[in-house]
């Protein structure tokens, strides 16, 4: 028995006695990831080595493995969860000429502690044969009275949905959103559930005739392969919300280098490849977000979207108020 | 006696650290959190939780106890393949099922869209139950739990002597009576071990609820965690969780206190299963089938239809790997948690010692916690164990040894064991109360040793108890989920990860092909012990 213990130490110890590589620790699902890494590995001849997991959690693993840790990289889909990260004092400064160059600053951590690496809008979506576009106008006009039983919006555990009141929160301040979430509560179709297609998915069929999404969800369904996700994905619009006020609020996918990394130089390459023009490209064409790099072509669906006012919001701030966010939808009983 | 109820106790602790770290959050009340929770949520998930709870206990005892006992007792069209086939739900991991329902009959599915499409309605038009609510999570938990019951509900009917059935028919009692009266009591302890494991499973139980946007106090659990970022609150919830767990699992065992379980008859006529009737044959094998089909092959079906239009995608090199990494952990961790549940319970018996009690009662309740609170109580001690170790490595020898077990895969199935050693050591223990004392005292009058007797007379006795206890930590540890992502190492994935990721970006269709893998997989033993279920009858070799 020992023995065996022994040979499976040493079996899963060996792989990490390679020369180049590095490691990420990935909120992003291996599918929405591989195949960059994989590129990665061809091009620079560097091992990519990962785990995928929940942001938390994987928060939870470099804290007790601390300075021992074998991840270089932690790569999550929202902000909310790199700030924490930075909190917990799990990241290291990076000083790269090419990050600051191609990243907006506020799509960057002003301590250079972590960056984004691509962009998602969080967008109203409705039917058009139930909603007139001129109605609709803004986030905090869905609390109106007019919208009671049209809505749909995914839980409100989901990290996309605390990271909008997040921003509203400093956008407009605690008490005006709480007012605001009781409103939208009250207009709720059906009690929270699924995920961002669901919604999509709801309106089609009738349930509601609003919604709350991120914009890749939509443009996913509207590309997919299977002929039900086009037929209610052609039935939605997509709304930009705030044009004349603080503008869409935007999140983004992102990363931090750790501070116990023991491949810095590696990590900081890939970083910089992941803001390079193929992997943005690749961002933008197989996933639908948003390149960081204002200089390149959004994917056709994007375009046909249009151009749109972002909230340029220092995305520090949704870090901050994220879980001022929490209690606040526990408060007014969005599940 | 001394050196086995000391490695008892190390055993024990050992397995008990990740309750322990879960416990000693006690000591840090997090007053400001609780009293958010108690002003917002905390009524909702408390009223959910227990509505689940009495929910698929009930359902899973109706669909798990009658079916065992028809199948055991009657003949009726089909009843032999029943008796196997009626354990397939097992294979079936609550989130798949839900996923699998929800893809199927949810209000954008096909069914509802065919419907509106014939018949011009709208969705406010028509009623339609809603599958995503808590009704629908109690039948999806149901459906996929009951197996437990059902299996432990037929090996007791089974092992059952037919002479006490027949003293009951002399003294006047018709078949349901016997059922009833004589029948259902003495199969009581194996009945509640399966019903507490449903119970333990229903409460751990996140993928599922979530999904179905029922907050439970599992799923309050990972928000306070995740979302409040606390753990420490998560942490005393867990605990509460667990003192319900403790105190019903006492309750149970109290109620039965003075009652005892062991054979009084060593005689055991052959079992005459008795043919019913036409009608009655079709009533039976209707009451049989539905479970059947509706945890198995109404879902399995769908995802047989999903799997076809995209395994090409999904199979590739790296998927058989997937299979060989399941298959593997499964295995290793199944055979272990028998061998370490045979060891206790049996010390257990031997030394019924207040000590012992307790220690097995402990490593007992890491299956009522949620698998992501386990893995962070396997995570924090080991690492630091590591990082210590290290520490003293470098001052004294200038020597890092790094991390030497975490995020290897001997931690994952030291988490899988603090979580389903409950499965094995209930299992095992039920059918160790059947065998009379009096045949440990005999033997022991031979001058037989302890490991003697247990190897030449009571693991023969066991063989299918033990089969049972086996096969169902494999089939757990191949469902396995929340652990398994926290745990593992590097470029690590099983089938049951691969299916979450894509399920969770709701792309069902591709979670299809490695969701039938898990199934696959999962049938192949559920078949075998069933087998040897039926050949365990004592009294036949």
């Amino acid at each position: 028995m020992i023995k065996y213990i022994h040979l499976l130490i040493f079996l899963f110890t060996l792989q990490s006695a390679n020369a180049a590589e590095v490691n990420i620790y990935s909120a992003r699902k291996e599918a929405l990831i591989k195949p960059l890494l994989d590129q990665f590995s061809k091009e620079t001849g560097i091992a990519v080595n990962i785990v995928t997991g929940k942001a938390d959690t994987l928060l939870k693993r470099l804290e007790a493995e601390n300075r021992n840790t074998p991840a270089d990289i932690l790569l999550t889909v929202d902000v909310a969860r790199l700030v924490r990260a930075k909190e917990k004092a799990l990241f290291q400064q990076i000083d790269s000429k090419l990050l600051n160059q191609v990243i907006p600053k506020n799509y960057r951590d002003d301590d250079k502690q972590w960056f984004g690496l691509s962009l998602r809008s969080r967008v109203i979506i409705y039917a058009p044969d139930r909603v007139d576009k001129n109605d609709l106008s803004s986030y905090m006009d869905l609390a109106n009275e007019k919208w009671i039983n049209r809505i749909c919006v995914r839980s409100s555990s989901n990290v996309y949905n605390q990271s909008l009141v997040a921003a509203m929160i400093a956008n407009y301040g605690l008490l005006k959103v709480e007012r605001w979430g009781r409103g939208l509560v009250s207009n709720f179709a059906r009690p929270p559930k699924g995920g961002d297609r669901d919604q999509i998915k709801a309106i089609a069929a009738g349930v509601c005739d609003v919604g709350l999404v991120n914009n890749y969800y939509l443009a996913g369904m509207l590309e997919s392969s299977q002929k039900s996700d086009v037929v209610a994905a052609k039935k939605i619009r997509l709304f930009w919300p705030d044009q004349s006020t603080h503008g869409v609020h935007m999140n983004v996918s992102g990363a931090g280098i750790l501070k116990s990394a023991k491949n810095k130089k590696e990590a900081i390459q890939l970083l910089e490849f992941l803001v390079g023009d193929f992997a943005q490209q690749w961002y933008a064409d197989t996933n639908y977000e948003y390149s960081i790099n204002s200089k390149l072509e959004n994917s056709s669906v994007l375009k046909s979207w249009g151009k749109f006012k972002a909230d340029e919001l220092n995305l520090d701030l949704l870090g901050q108020h994220n879980i001022d966010a929490l209690m606040l939808m526990d408060r007014v009983g969005w599940k | 006696m001394t050196r086995w109820n000391s490695l008892l106790v190390f055993i024990s602790l050992l397995f008990s650290i990740p309750l322990a770290i879960v416990f000693g959050s006690l000591f840090f009340p997090e007053y400001e959190v609780w009293e958010h929770l108690r002003a917002t949520v905390l009524i909702d998930y408390i009223g959910n939780s227990f509505a689940l709870l009495i929910g698929v206990g009930f359902f899973s005892l109706l669909i798990g106890v009658i079916p065992a006992w028809l199948v055991t007792m009657y003949r009726f069209p089909l009843s032999r393949q029943l008796e196997w086939a009626l354990l397939l739900p097992m294979s079936v991991p609550a989130y798949i099922i839900a996923y699998t329902y929800t893809g199927a009959l949810d209000v954008a599915g096909p069914l509802q869209v065919t419907l509106r499409e014939i018949t011009g309605w709208q969705y406010r038009d028509y009623w339609f139950p809603e599958v995503r609510s808590l009704g629908g999570a109690i039948a999806m938990l149901s459906l996929v739990l009951y197996p437990y019951i059902y299996l432990l509900a037929r090996a007791a009917f089974i092992e059952q002597s037919v002479c006490v059935l027949e003293v009951s028919r002399t003294l006047g009692c018709n078949a349901f009576g016997g059922f009833r009266r004589v029948a259902l009591p003495l199969a009581r302890p194996a009945i509640m071990v399966g019903l507490s494991l449903v119970v333990m499973e229903t409460l751990a139980d996140y993928g599922t609820v979530q999904y179905f946007g029922v907050s439970t106090f599992t799923t309050g659990i990972f928000r306070t965690w995740f979302g409040l970022g606390n753990s420490l609150a998560a942490a005393q919830m867990s605990a509460l969780l667990l003192v319900f767990v403790a105190v019903f699992l006492y309750l149970e065992k109290r109620s039965r206190k003075q009652a005892r379980y062991h054979h009084t008859s060593s005689r055991y006529s052959s079992l005459m299963q008795q043919r019913l009737t036409k009608g009655h044959g079709v009533i039976a094998l209707i009451i049989c089938a539905a479970p059947l089909s509706f945890g198995f092959i109404v879902p399995v079906s769908l995802l047989i239809n999903w799997a076809i239009d995209t395994y090409l995608d999904v199979l590739g090199k790296d998927f058989y790997l997937l299979f060989f990494n399941s298959l593997f952990l499964a295995f290793i961790t199944s055979m272990l948690a028998v061998g370490i549940a045979l060891f206790m319970a049996y010390s257990n018996r031997n030394n019924q010692s207040l000590l012992n009690k307790i220690m097995v009662r402990l490593v007992s309740m890491g299956y009522a916690i949620p698998g992501t609170v386990i893995a962070v109580g396997v995570l924090i001690p080991f690492a630091w164990f590591d990082n210590s170790l290290d520490n003293f490595l470098i001052e004294n020898f200038n020597i890092s040894s790094g991390l030497l077990i975490s995020g290897t895969v001997f931690i994952l199935v030291f988490a899988y064991l603090v979580r389903f050693l409950a499965v094995s050591i209930n299992t095992i223990e039920a059918a160790l109360v059947k065998i009379k004392p009096v045949m440990d005292e005999v033997a022991k009058t031979t001058g037989m040793h302890t490991i003697n007797i247990l190897r030449s007379i009571h693991m023969p006795m066991m063989r299918g108890s033990l089969l049972t206890a086996s096969l169902l930590v494999f089939v757990d540890v191949l469902k396995e989920l929340p652990a398994t992502l926290i745990l593992r190492p590097f470029n690590f994935n099983t089938l049951a990860v691969r299916t979450y990721e894509l399920a969770n970006e709701e792309l069902l269709a591709e979670a299809a092909v490695p969701a039938l893998a898990i199934v696959i997989v999962g049938i192949i033993p559920v078949i075998i012990i069933s087998n040897s279920i039926s050949r365990s009858r004592p009294g036949h070799g």
